[in-house]
């Protein structure tokens, strides 16, 4: 009697297979595994009747063809005579690339200015920024792109009454015409001696950490790093005579001649984009510079540090912690929001690749399909880049 | 301070023989000008240092250049009734036109129906009211019965919204084909079609990330970091050009169907990850303890882990609906005439072809757009007080 008990202690509980959460997890598994696979069949077989019905070719034969279309401002060769949908993928990757770039610079300054200026003791300062952060949170971006694509670019004045700015740009509903830099053949040297420059005081910063890490004496890195940097490659500068000249715009009858323009489909997107941006990176620094706290300030101030000593040593460094992670998707955002460009016409990847090369070609899965895998290297490859800088940067627990 | 001193307080009166002490208390005097009222008020919210006064005078400087001309161009020199473009544009004697706001109440009907037809549009007047009960009754905490809420928002609105929108012959209702929905209608439909189907859809992708199943967590996880990778601009244009050829042709979904089905899975797999951060919020001993009460899995999830995951997740849950709501707009891309698309083809239309009728056009999106999601902004606020005052008691 007693050896039965026991021995059945031993055993695990009977349970019917139906009711044991082993059986049953495999069992739903593999329905769900069945399930993703008849999809992924049906699919198939439809997509492959209904290409073969409708006569659309299938693969990446298209690559190789001629496109046939203009695109209204490349950084690569692009002819509309002999350039192939190849060349218009690379084309509109680059735009893409642009856009994404310059404007997440452009919104990092921004949303850091503003985010700090919704912290700031004067009232007017901070009543601003709240707002502007509120107004631009809760519009659609498509609203905004659309309002400085239509109601103000468009709206400008045309080019026979193009508005003169400084520097001798001009401003007109055609875009910002500006003074074009051009190098001469010795322009090269000063940029030898600049990122010499940089390399030394980079040497400098890593030797300046170690000593102070030895011995605590501090040296004048800010300083010394400026004039590195600058004194350099300035001097280069002026001894090989002015290589650096500009090409300025000149204002004609129906058109403006000479400089670079940056058109207003660029620029509406740039605008838009950053201003969208600007704000959801002002919460996040907000949030980060809220969460170092009180205490944090006033053991640096009891240390004896000084306050900008405090804000660079002390706040900064962990405010920055908490603001990396989503600052990392907001740049993300911005470089997804950039496929908008299809409203304002600025050909990006989504414009021309996505947009016309499938209504040219017509092979839908093969066009979008690239496109969504460009974005989703772009995402992941941005992700991973973040990831290690965070992982420098996080809080190193026992 | 010790207690004799806290005793010494109440002092004996002193004897009024002594002319040089005081009898009684003086009046206290006003606080000095530099730290009471308004002058120092002032000093210390503008004009604390250099860098501030500079800051204040500038935006001073800036808003009196701003301000006066966006009142004006709203409203002193805005037209505000008339039937076309002659009273919107130039003329010798009106040579400041501001907004064109009888474009506007010329259009309003357009803007809110698109081409629905007139002798029908009661219909959507009803969804309109019957989704503004079901908003109210779900989102407000103190509603009575707010389990029926729930089910009349996701399982009874969208049934009897669907019978009065698109028709039901039957019932006397006559069949209103989608490519002629339009307007704040098609944005607010399309929206909710997003809420509804992202909500269960979101906690089932986010339970399935979390469940130690590696199929199930392989296929969730693939599904929502693929979406959240892209941009919906390409989700949509999955969803309307590529569909179609993956179903077999008696399964050929409709334009705003095709539009809804992208919509719907690009926002859940946002709310998966919102629903995710929920649940990773809870401590584990609320698992270990539906666990020792012999829950199973589905109980567990039901009674004790998703009502207090949803309930913290209520602010992020929202913050989601706003971003969806603004995503709406981006529905043009397949053809669908949602608001910002009916205000498009309204300004460009020759009967309304004036200057500021674009600016104009922008302006009410801009309102509209901005009261949705700045009630929605505060709703999600007050929520997260109310759980913060829950949470120190």
């Amino acid at each position: 009697m007693t050896a039965t008990a026991e021995t059945r202690r031993d055993e695990p509980p009977k349970v019917s297979p139906w009711n044991d959460p082993r059986v049953r997890s495999v069992l739903f598994q593999a329905l769900l595994v069945a399930a993703v696979v008849f999809m992924i069949y049906e699919a198939i077989t439809n997509a492959s009747e209904n290409l073969q019905r409708q006569r659309i070719a299938t693969g990446l034969g298209f690559w190789d063809n001629v496109a046939g279309f203009g695109i209204s401002q490349s950084m690569i060769h692009y002819s509309e005579v002999t350039s192939t949908y190849g060349r218009v993928f690379w084309v509109g990757l680059i735009n893409t690339l642009l856009v994404a770039i310059v404007g997440i610079v452009l919104a990092t300054f921004l949303g850091f200015a503003v985010g700090i200026a919704r912290l700031s003791k004067n009232i007017l300062v901070a009543c601003i920024a709240r707002w502007y952060v509120e107004l631009i949170r809760n519009l659609p971006l498509l609203l905004q792109l659309l309002f400085w694509y239509n109601a103000v670019l468009k709206a400008l004045p045309s080019v026979r009454d193009s508005a003169a700015l400084p520097l001798g740009s001009f401003l007109n509903n055609r875009g910002l015409f500006m003074p074009k830099p051009v190098t001469g053949p010795t322009f090269d040297l000063v940029i030898v001696t600049f990122l010499a420059g940089l390399a030394l005081a980079i040497g400098f910063r890593m030797w300046a950490r170690k000593r102070q890490e030895r011995t605590g004496q501090q040296a004048p890195v800010g300083r010394v790093t400026l004039g590195l940097l600058f004194v350099p490659s300035t001097l280069t500068f002026l001894l090989l005579g002015n290589p650096l000249t500009f090409d300025a715009p000149v204002a004609g009858r129906f058109n403006i001649s000479g400089g670079m323009v940056l058109q207003p489909e660029f620029l509406a997107l740039l605008f838009g984009l950053v201003l969208y941006t600007a704000a959801f990176i002002a919460e996040v620094v907000r949030a980060g510079i809220l969460a170092v706290s009180r205490g944090q300030t006033e053991a640096a101030s009891a240390l004896g540090l000084r306050p900008n000593q405090t804000t660079k040593l002390v706040i900064v460094p962990q405010a920055l912690r908490v603001i990396i992670p989503p600052l990392t998707s907001q740049y993300l955002n911005l470089t997804k929001n950039s496929s908008l460009a299809v409203f304002v016409g600025y050909p990006d990847l989504a414009n021309v690749f996505t947009g016309t090369v499938l209504n040219q070609t017509g092979q839908a899965i093969e066009v979008v399909g690239i496109t969504m895998m460009v974005y989703l290297t772009l995402s992941l490859g941005t992700s991973m880049i973040m990831n290690w800088y965070n992982g420098r940067n996080a809080l190193v627990e026992r | 301070m010790t207690a004799t001193d806290a005793a010494g307080s109440v002092r004996p009166p002193v004897p009024p023989s002594v002319a040089f002490v005081r009898a009684g208390e003086s009046a206290p005097q006003p606080a000095p000008s530099s730290v009471a009222g308004p002058w120092a008020w002032i000093r210390t919210n503008l004009f604390t240092g250099p860098l501030n006064t500079a800051l204040t005078i500038l935006l001073v400087l800036l808003a009196f250049w701003t301000v006066p001309p966006i009142i004006r161009f709203l409203f002193i020199d805005a037209v505000w009734s008339g039937a076309d473009r002659a009273s919107c544009i130039y003329t010798a004697e009106r040579t400041a036109v501001g907004a064109c706001w009888a474009f506007v109440r010329d259009r309003a009907a357009f803007f809110t129906y698109g081409f629905y037809p007139i002798a029908e549009r009661w219909r959507v007047d009803v969804f309109f009211v019957l989704l503004a009960i079901g908003v109210v009754w779900l989102l407000n905490l103190r509603a009575p019965r707010r389990d029926l809420a729930a089910i009349y928002a996701f399982a009874v609105l969208p049934i009897i919204s669907f019978i009065f929108l698109s028709g039901f012959p039957a019932l006397g209702l006559p069949t209103v084909p989608t490519n002629l929905w339009g307007g704040i209608m098609v944005s607010i439909v399309v929206s909710a079609v997003g809420i509804v189907i992202s909500l269960p859809l979101g906690i089932l992708l986010a339970l399935g990330r979390r469940s130690t199943m590696p199929a199930a967590k392989l296929v969730s996880v693939i599904f929502i970091e693929f979406v959240r990778g892209v941009p919906l601009i390409t989700v949509l244009f999955m969803a309307s050009v590529m569909l179609p050829l993956f179903v077999p042709d008696y399964l050929q979904p409709d334009k705003l169907l095709r539009a809804l089905i992208g919509i719907a899975l690009f926002a859940s797999a946002y709310m998966a990850e919102v629903v995710r951060a929920g649940l990773q919020a809870l401590p584990k001993g609320q698992y270990e303890g539906a666990m020792s009460l012999g829950l199973s899995w589905g109980q567990m999830m039901r009674l004790i882990i998703l009502p207090q995951a949803l309930k913290i997740t209520i602010p992020n849950i929202v913050n989601t609906y706003i971003g969806l709501f603004k995503d709406t707009t981006l529905v043009v891309i397949v053809g669908i005439f949602d608001f910002l698309k009916a205000i498009e083809a309204a300004r460009i239309d020759p009967q309304w072809a004036a200057p500021t009728v674009s600016a104009t056009g922008y302006a009410y999106a801009a309102v509209f757009y901005f009261i949705c999601c700045y009630a929605m902004s505060a709703y999600a606020r007050s929520v997260e007080a109310r759980l913060a005052v829950a949470d120190k008691r």
